[in-house]
């Protein structure tokens, strides 16, 4: 199996081979974030750029370790101090920065398909770190590695994605991403986010979250985007907290060994309780360590691509 | 196609116990020695080699797995190799850290090796055993304890198979002459 892509655009595209050997890549990456230098030469000489539209801690913070746990260089971009301000446009921001010679460009941005477009015009290799509500394809991966790394497997598991569905680059990534392997997939959450026809994906639609998680072996939460004004799809955050929030009790409907995710930054006591955020079947914490080296897997397959 | 084998099961196996005596020799025993293969031959050697030991001086030595992909010089002028796990789950922080592999040509395998311990600690010293070395080299590094030499001629190839890897043990030559 070898890797050809230039780009990782999105979980859509990609075969499940593909998937796999990412997932494979990453758990080789893994052990030198364990090691007292945290650094090997792999990616010496390549160049990282990170081009952030949108605010961010983590992904942002994730990939530019990875990358220079690599040995690459790195220059992050964020809007707020970049000529975005000054009315450029995508297209030349993207063009002016490969008159630099960068290696790999990761890009954020709220607009979808905001990374395709710099996939088309630049011949960087283009990794989206989000892109609007569309799709969000290394959150999927690293939830997946984490999956895999707590169960032993993918398949044949149930896995309850909770919130805002219709909204969730973090969810369709991973519905993408489940699909390709044999599992059952239960989407829960308010009628009005919950994308119409998503029946026809073959998953399951279950609108009370008591019987959404039974049995679960895995609960993956989302998050209210009030920055995004996604309040009004709801009659009331409080209203959403205790109707679709995560609380223990729930929990015992699930599988004993059932995990918790979230793609963080959590609203706490919205869509999920302190006590399961911080409880024994939460693997958010981990969820983030795995981040990186999925992200230096990647990394390491889009610069060595085979051309 | 001509095909010699030049080390068979038999032949292999007194290879390693000399290897194994001569490692013991050189230093004395095995105090603070450890053993690390080379993905993917290196390691089954080791193991090996590891089982000797312990006949011959009743210890276990620790035994680590090192994968050098990350820390190849030509890693992206050749099709870009799985990078598969290092498992060394001990301290090398001043052992004599013995580097095991099946063959030994240009060298670059065992300097790369070399710079991915570097980045675990500072061994004592670093010893290599091979169960062949093909001559042929490009940069100054040589083993310390050595199968079979085999100079080899143009056109020529050596493989070495294990039972582990690749169903039964020998050493052949393939090739023109």
């Amino acid at each position: 199996m070898n890797w050809t892509k230039k780009d990782l655009l999105e979980i859509k595209d990609l075969t499940k081979d593909e998937i796999l050997l990412i997932l494979e890549t990453a758990e080789s990456f893994k052990e030198i974030s364990l090691r007292e230098i945290k650094k090997v030469p792999t990616l010496r000489g390549k160049t990282v750029i990170t081009l952030f539209y949108e605010p961010s801690t983590r992904t942002r913070t994730s990939f530019e370790i990875a990358a220079k746990r690599l040995s690459a260089d790195t220059i992050n971009i964020s809007a707020s101090t970049s000529s975005f301000v000054k009315g450029e446009t995508l297209k030349d921001t993207g063009k002016n920065l490969e008159s630099m010679k960068p290696d790999v460009i990761i890009i954020r941005h709220s607009m979808p398909g905001a990374p395709h477009i710099l996939a088309r015009t630049l011949k960087s290799s283009i990794i989206n770190a989000g892109d609007g509500a569309h799709e969000h394809p290394t959150q999927a991966l690293l939830d997946l590695f984490t999956i895999k790394e707590k169960k032993g497997k993918i398949d044949g598991l149930k896995i309850v994605i909770i919130g805002d569905i219709m909204h969730s680059r973090v969810a369709r990534s991973n519905i993408f991403a489940l699909k390709q392997f044999d599992t059952e997939i239960v989407c829960c959450g308010p009628a009005t986010m919950i994308p119409p026809y998503i029946e026809k994906l073959g998953i399951a639609v279950e609108y009370n979250i008591n019987r959404a998680v039974k049995d679960a072996d895995v609960v993956m939460m989302l998050r209210i985007q009030k920055e995004r004004g996604r309040i009004s799809y709801i009659p009331s955050i409080r209203e959403y907290a205790i109707l679709y929030g995560l609380k223990k009790a729930h929990l015992e409907k699930a599988k004993k060994d059932v995990i918790v995710m979230h793609p963080g930054p959590m609203n706490r006591g919205v869509e999920i309780s302190d006590e399961v955020a911080d409880g024994e079947y939460s693997v958010i914490l981990d969820q983030v360590e795995n981040g990186v080296a999925v992200r230096m897997a990647i990394l390491y397959l889009l610069t060595g691509r085979e051309q | 196609m001509k095909k010699k084998v030049f080390l068979d099961k038999k032949a292999i196996d007194r290879t390693l116990t000399r290897i194994t005596h001569e490692i013991l020799e050189k230093n004395k025993g095995c105090e603070d020695l450890c053993l690390i293969g080379i993905r993917t031959r290196g390691v089954f050697l080791a193991k090996r080699i590891q089982e000797k030991i312990k006949k011959i001086e009743k210890k276990e030595l620790p035994l680590g797995i090192l994968d050098i992909t990350m820390y190849r010089d030509d890693l992206f002028k050749i099709k870009l190799p799985v990078v598969k796990k290092t498992d060394i789950s001990f301290d090398i922080n001043n052992k004599i850290v013995l580097l095991i592999d099946d063959v030994m040509h240009t060298g670059r395998t065992i300097r790369a090796a070399i710079d991915a311990l570097m980045d675990l600690g500072r061994p004592k010293k670093i010893q290599l055993a091979v169960l062949v070395d093909r001559g042929n080299r490009e940069l100054p590094i040589h083993p310390d304890f050595a199968g079979i030499f085999y100079a080899i001629g143009a056109g020529e190839e050596i493989l070495v198979k294990l039972k582990e890897n690749d169903g039964k043990d020998e050493v052949i030559i393939v090739g023109t002459q």
